[in-house]
């Protein structure tokens, strides 16, 4: 696809693009070591990838955790300080889930408006045992502590309540759940950074214990460490650099809720009121894609492959729906028609998604642009989508954080 | 020894019995809802802002959906950690009136096998845990026509 063709769409907002010179990742899994640690690994692999020497770096971009500690709330001079001062400009963002988007972004604006030619992004978190929890104290103004402390309302919950709606509503099956996580298991058995690398059974899913009814442990995934980074420069940079012809970011979107946001969200006890203002047309997430697509100049029928935020499985099913690759209520019918399975027509987590992978949730969404990369470069071994030309993810931070990165070759 | 009965939240709900509403706010210049209620700014962002009144909201909903909790939740939940974990069951509820959807715990004894999405529910008053000087209440949503 070029862009003449993208222009004949109605393509007028292609707003500039990026070049993704490097993508390197650490190995997800549980180390028992610190996220400083995993990050400079997975940019080390990024620099090399690349074939860029740290020190022509121009700009560092951290996404943060806030499980690091002070360091982990600046990333971006964390990472910087480990890989060895060399004057670089820094950043360090925070969008919970969408951090990574928010991280890539930064770099993006940076290139465009002149200010780097090239820069390093990078994200990486230790992620605790068992469910995440909010910050310790008696914090009865922050939403995320209070639906802990009124509700005991875990991530999963939120999961659940997603789930047994689109049963009722679209008459999704329990079955149906279990396939997508057969499906992106199969995937993450090939992928060497993924943290579960077995391929699993229906029968596995069923078998393992209700958390959030009607979610199983298998349904849901796990929290886990990891890191990602991506190197990114101007188009110009990566010519006189010797890649003519590399993976380019064409858009990214980090948009916000409208007014009244109807979707029950984490980690929110009420949804806003529909009474006074009538709500949008479409859903949060829905308006994340398009925010994408439109600035892309391009729709959901030019998509080759999607990476979404399979935080479950019934929201991937969601996830299908809110990128357009088929029509509200038809995700479960798309998966069992294979479209979104290896070979199909719109592969979906060729990664393994977080169902292989687990949430390292600062690192997450860049993961899912090296995962494109691999995949738009045709170096994706035994997972490659074959003739992959744009790539699409999608992914949702807590408190209304949009994130979908669209990349082209 | 007798406690102190402290809602968990201050000026989130108030009353006793059929008496019990949900307390959100209301913009006297745009009639937006907010809850948890909002207090300073209305979040319209087509209204100019305009005073926030204190509002009931409606006693019945419909369920919109509902799931359970397995597993102990981790802390600031509270729960005896010498005690087996007893699941608990949480409900979504559409407001017409309001046109929202509010989450709460569901009154003791109601599972999900005794729930469906549609279903009308009422809210009643609850208790969320005790201690040595306080029960700490809330509110739960029950089937109506459930048996206290």
């Amino acid at each position: 696809m070029d862009d003449l063709a993208l222009a004949a769409r109605g393509g007028e907002r292609v707003t500039g693009e990026v070049a993704v010179l490097g993508a390197g990742m650490h190995p997800w899994g549980k180390w028992g070591r610190g996220f400083v640690e995993y990050g400079v690994v997975a940019a080390r692999a990024a620099l090399a990838d690349a074939g860029v020497d740290w020190r022509s770096v121009g700009s560092v971009v951290g996404a943060d955790t806030v499980r690091g500690g002070y360091p982990g709330y600046v990333a971006g001079a964390t990472f910087a300080r480990a890989l060895g001062w060399q004057g670089a400009r820094v950043s360090s963002v925070y969008a919970a889930c969408a951090s990574g988007a928010q991280a890539i972004s930064t770099a993006r604006t940076q290139i465009l408006a002149g200010m780097a030619d090239v820069v390093l992004v990078v994200g990486a978190d230790a992620a605790p045992k068992g469910f995440f929890r909010p910050a310790g104290g008696d914090r009865p103004d922050d939403p995320d502590w209070l639906r802990f402390r009124v509700l005991g309302a875990t991530n999963p919950a939120y999961f659940g309540l997603y789930a047994r709606r689109r049963m009722a509503v679209h008459g999704d099956t329990l079955e149906d759940f279990a396939q997508v996580k057969v499906k992106n298991a199969a995937s993450g058995a090939l992928n060497e950074y993924a943290r579960y690398r077995k391929p699993v059974t229906a029968d596995e899913v069923a078998a393992s214990a209700v958390v959030a009814d009607p979610l199983r442990l298998l349904d849901i995934c796990a929290t886990s460490d990891g890191a990602a980074a991506l190197v990114l420069s101007s188009m110009e940079f990566a010519r006189r650099h010797g890649a003519p012809d590399p993976v380019r970011v064409r858009a990214v979107s980090t948009v916000t809720p409208t007014y009244p946001n109807t979707v029950l969200d984490l980690p929110d006890i009420a949804t806003d009121s529909a009474a006074a203002v009538a709500p949008a047309g479409r859903t949060f997430r829905a308006s994340i894609a398009r925010a994408a697509y439109e600035e892309a100049g391009i729709g959901p029928e030019d998509v080759s492959l999607a990476e979404v935020y399979d935080l479950s499985t019934a929201l991937e099913l969601q996830w299908y729906e809110d990128l357009g690759l088929c029509g509200e209520g038809e995700g479960a019918k798309l998966l069992h028609d294979g479209a979104t399975a290896p070979g199909g027509r719109v592969p979906v987590n060729s990664s393994g998604g977080l169902a292989s992978f687990g949430e390292a949730v600062p690192a997450q969404a860049i993961a899912q642009v090296c995962e494109l990369t691999w995949q738009l470069r045709g170096a994706a071994g035994a997972r490659q989508v074959s003739g992959a030309r744009v790539g699409v993810t999608a992914n949702q931070g807590l408190f209304g954080h949009g994130s979908s990165v669209i990349a082209v070759r | 020894m007798s406690r102190t009965r402290t809602p968990v939240v201050a000026n989130w709900f108030t009353g006793e019995g059929e008496g019990f509403r949900l307390l959100g706010t209301r913009c006297s210049a745009c009639a937006a809802v907010f809850f948890p209620r909002e207090d300073v700014h209305c979040r319209n962002p087509g209204c100019g802002g305009g005073d926030l009144a204190e509002a009931p909201l409606s006693r019945r909903g419909l369920v919109w959906s509902y799931t359970d909790g397995r597993y102990r939740p981790p802390e600031p939940y509270v729960s005896d950690p010498e005690l087996p974990w007893r699941p608990y069951t949480l409900i979504a509820v559409e407001l017409e009136a309001e046109r929202m959807v509010v989450l709460g715990q569901a009154a003791p004894g109601v599972h999900v096998d005794d729930l469906e999405v549609g279903m009308e529910v009422e809210v009643v008053p609850g208790v969320l845990h005790e201690d040595g000087e306080t029960t700490w209440t809330t509110w739960h949503w029950r089937p109506v026509g459930a048996s206290a």
